[in-house]
């Protein structure tokens, strides 16, 4: 049988607002993934750190204070220094669209804006996982 | 009473007719409900309020138990304050903005500070990285709230500042930018957040743990009592516990929870009931269930006003007043289609002054994108000028009153909030109930209710779930200037060679001994301030004696 997915929900920066990364979690692990969510106030060093002891399958970060363009990209820079190029990095929030094609050439493979349903963001997991659940 | 005789006859005729129209056409719904989820009858009726006594539960505007507003001619007398939030980029950008804002008519300041400053890091500590500048405005010294007001006579504007963890620290420096303009501190109005609970359950701006965090805000209420009476010491928030998912029930039963605790602690640390219980002020949501959330205004009011003349034996009735700002619902707004949240914003805003509020903001259509552009504040003002000028509602007092709806969903309001509160004292009171996860379980499930209520389309949200159009993305967003961290960096350096560091040193090293003692923190913090000790330097004199809060993780 296969293992379930691993997620791990992170938010990165300073801003307060869980309730979207809170609903995704659920949404996740009602979805039957198996869920780490780790706080607010998370430094990138702090996600890539939790995404490696904790062998997570996805990374995904929900952010609405305006500083993805600084915090995305950093995740990705040291997922790589991490040897971590078979983890799928996905993001979320208050995200101008004209910022989006930026973070995905930084190794982020999607952005939800809201209003996003949670099923897309589930069925894009589930079709673009890069680790086998052999 | 054959009047009742009757009435039941005529209603029984009613339900015999209606139930043979629904055999042949039946209702849209299975089962009508509220915003917040609450059942909603057909048809409601005096029968639904039959217990309800005119004098004992509604009253006059003005007086005990305020169910029709606190002032006695309410917007005959003069309209609520619009008093649009805003703050970005740095002191000089934002000052431009507060200006604006006040040329195009806003009658009151609201400041909105970046994520570092609202907790307690200057521009230039590694954590601030990004954020500088983003969500508000940066301020890292009385250098900067120097710059913020320049120009803006500090007695002729009230300003409200949405600043909780490090509030002490802001409002000094407010004190001593009014010194500086030659006005005393008995002239300024205004008001701070200075709501710590709510930071723990929902909105995330902590620093410090609850205990020091509650002396801060009673020696805030104690200081200002003396020396700045006209300052609204506290905002006691449902507004960012709506947003994170609660009911209209719960933001009314969570924010009088959190109010009794403060009521609590400031009684425990010596002061009297009636010193400061009239300065405490209080911040609500407006979403878009209009008779509900007018029926949540009034049911507040209600139950605050019982709560601090029955609980806590208040005798002042300015102590009983459950004053209020209401800022309309951010989480309501869609980024599909952004011109239809002008017209949500409308009917939010129409439910905060049918509801009896002291102050108003209203969104910007752009806010589920980015910060509002000018323009979108402007449409947002206006929102508020036509409601008061063209729409009429301001005319009479309280003009739902009587409604058997309204009435009933204020009851209904009532009672449930009422049995939270009785629910979150069995725990030990908020601060305990928070530390145990209950409030922000409460909360969360009901945010993933409501999510999977718009997912199934069972809430339709238009432009989002139904009536959708392809669209092109949005043109025109706000954007910082992301080289506002290095500007804030390079003058933070300037002014660390400037200003005298030994005076600095000392004001600091009398903050931390003050802190490990008991006395109020206020005047030593004020001293910090006039001596250009940054922001950063104070709050980590105060985290290296009260620690740093650590959040309770609940899915």
């Amino acid at each position: 049988m296969a293992r379930k997915i691993k997620v791990l929900v992170a938010k990165p920066g300073l801003d307060g607002h869980d309730r979207g990364a809170k609903v995704i979690a659920r949404a996740l692990r009602d979805a039957g993934m198996e869920v780490i969510y780790t706080g607010l106030r998370q430094t990138p060093e702090q996600i890539v750190q939790t995404a490696l002891q904790e062998d997570v399958d996805v990374v995904a970060m929900s952010i609405l204070s305006g500083a993805h363009n600084h915090l995305f990209p950093r995740v990705m820079e040291l997922m790589r220094q991490n040897k971590l190029d078979d983890v799928l990095v996905i993001g979320g929030g208050v995200i101008p669209e004209d910022d989006i094609p930026g973070l995905k050439a930084a190794g982020i493979a999607a952005i939800f804006t809201p209003g996003t349903p949670t099923s897309t963001t589930i069925e894009f997991i589930k079709a673009n996982l890069k680790r086998s659940l052999e | 009473m054959s009047d009742s005789k009757e009435l039941q006859a005529m209603l029984s005729a009613y339900d015999a007719e209606v139930e043979k129209s629904l055999a042949k056409y039946p209702e849209r719904k299975k089962q009508f409900t509220t915003g917040s989820n609450a059942p909603i009858k057909r048809l409601y009726t005096p029968v639904d309020i039959e217990n309800l006594d005119y004098a004992r539960d509604l009253g006059v505007p003005g007086s005990y138990p305020f169910t029709r507003g606190v002032q006695n001619t309410m917007y005959r007398g003069k309209f609520w304050t619009m008093r649009q939030y805003a703050g970005f980029s740095t002191a000089e950008e934002s000052n431009k903005r507060y200006k604006y804002l006040l040329e195009q008519g806003t009658t009151g300041l609201s400041v909105a500070f970046d994520l570092p400053t609202q907790i307690g890091y200057d521009s230039d500590h590694p954590l601030s990285q990004g954020e500088v500048g983003k969500v508000g405005v940066a301020i890292d010294s009385l250098a900067d709230m120097e710059v913020l007001f320049d120009g803006i006579p500090l007695d002729k504007v009230s300003t409200s500042m949405t600043i909780n963890a490090p509030a002490s620290v802001l409002l000094a420096m407010y004190i001593a930018v009014a010194e500086k303009q030659g006005v005393s501190p008995d002239k300024l109005n205004g008001t701070i957040q200075n709501d710590i609970l709510k930071e723990y359950v929902a909105r995330g701006t902590y620093i410090f743990p609850p205990e020091p965090s509650m002396r801060l805000i009673t020696n805030i209420f104690e200081y200002c009592s003396k020396h700045v009476p006209n300052w609204n010491t506290i905002s006691i928030s449902g507004y960012h516990i709506r947003e994170a998912g609660a009911t209209a029930a719960q933001e009314v039963a969570f924010t009088l929870a959190d109010g009794i605790a403060y009521v609590d602690a400031a009684i425990k640390a010596g002061l009297d009931v009636d010193e400061f219980a009239p300065r405490l002020s209080f911040f609500f949501n407006a979403h878009n269930d209009l008779f509900e959330e007018v029926a949540k205004f009034r049911a507040a009011r209600r139950l605050w006003a019982k709560i601090m003349k029955e609980r806590f034996k208040a005798k002042n009735p300015k102590s009983w007043m459950l004053r209020f700002h209401t800022q309309t619902g951010g989480s309501t707004l869609t980024a599909q289609q952004p011109d239809n949240n002008i017209v949500r914003v409308a009917i939010q805003a129409l439910a905060a002054v049918l509801g009896g509020t002291q102050s108003l903001h209203t969104n910007s259509r752009d806010e589920a994108l980015a910060l509002p552009t000018e323009e979108s504040v402007r449409i947002a003002l206006r929102t508020q000028q036509i409601i008061a000028y063209e729409s009429g509602v301001t005319e009479t007092i309280d003009p739902l009153a009587g409604s058997y709806y309204v009435e009933s969903l204020t009851n209904r309001i009532e009672d449930e909030a009422a049995a939270y509160i009785q629910k979150i004292d069995d725990l030990g009171g908020a601060v305990k109930a928070i530390e145990q996860g209950y409030i922000q379980q409460e909360i969360q499930d009901s945010a993933y209710a409501y999510q999977m209520d718009v997912e199934s389309k069972n809430r339709v949200v238009v432009g989002m779930n139904m009536f959708q159009i392809e669209e092109a993305p949005p043109k025109g967003l706000l954007k910082v200037d992301p080289s506002v961290g290095e500007r804030q960096t390079a003058r933070l350096k300037e002014l660390k060679s400037k200003r005298n560091n030994d005076s600095v040193t000392a004001s600091l090293a009398a903050l931390e001994k003050a802190a490990k003692g008991t006395d109020n923190l206020m005047p030593f913090i004020l001293d910090a301030v006039k001596s250009y000790a940054t922001l950063g330097e104070i709050c980590d004199t105060l985290r290296s004696v009260f620690g740093e809060y650590q959040q309770k993780v609940i899915l």
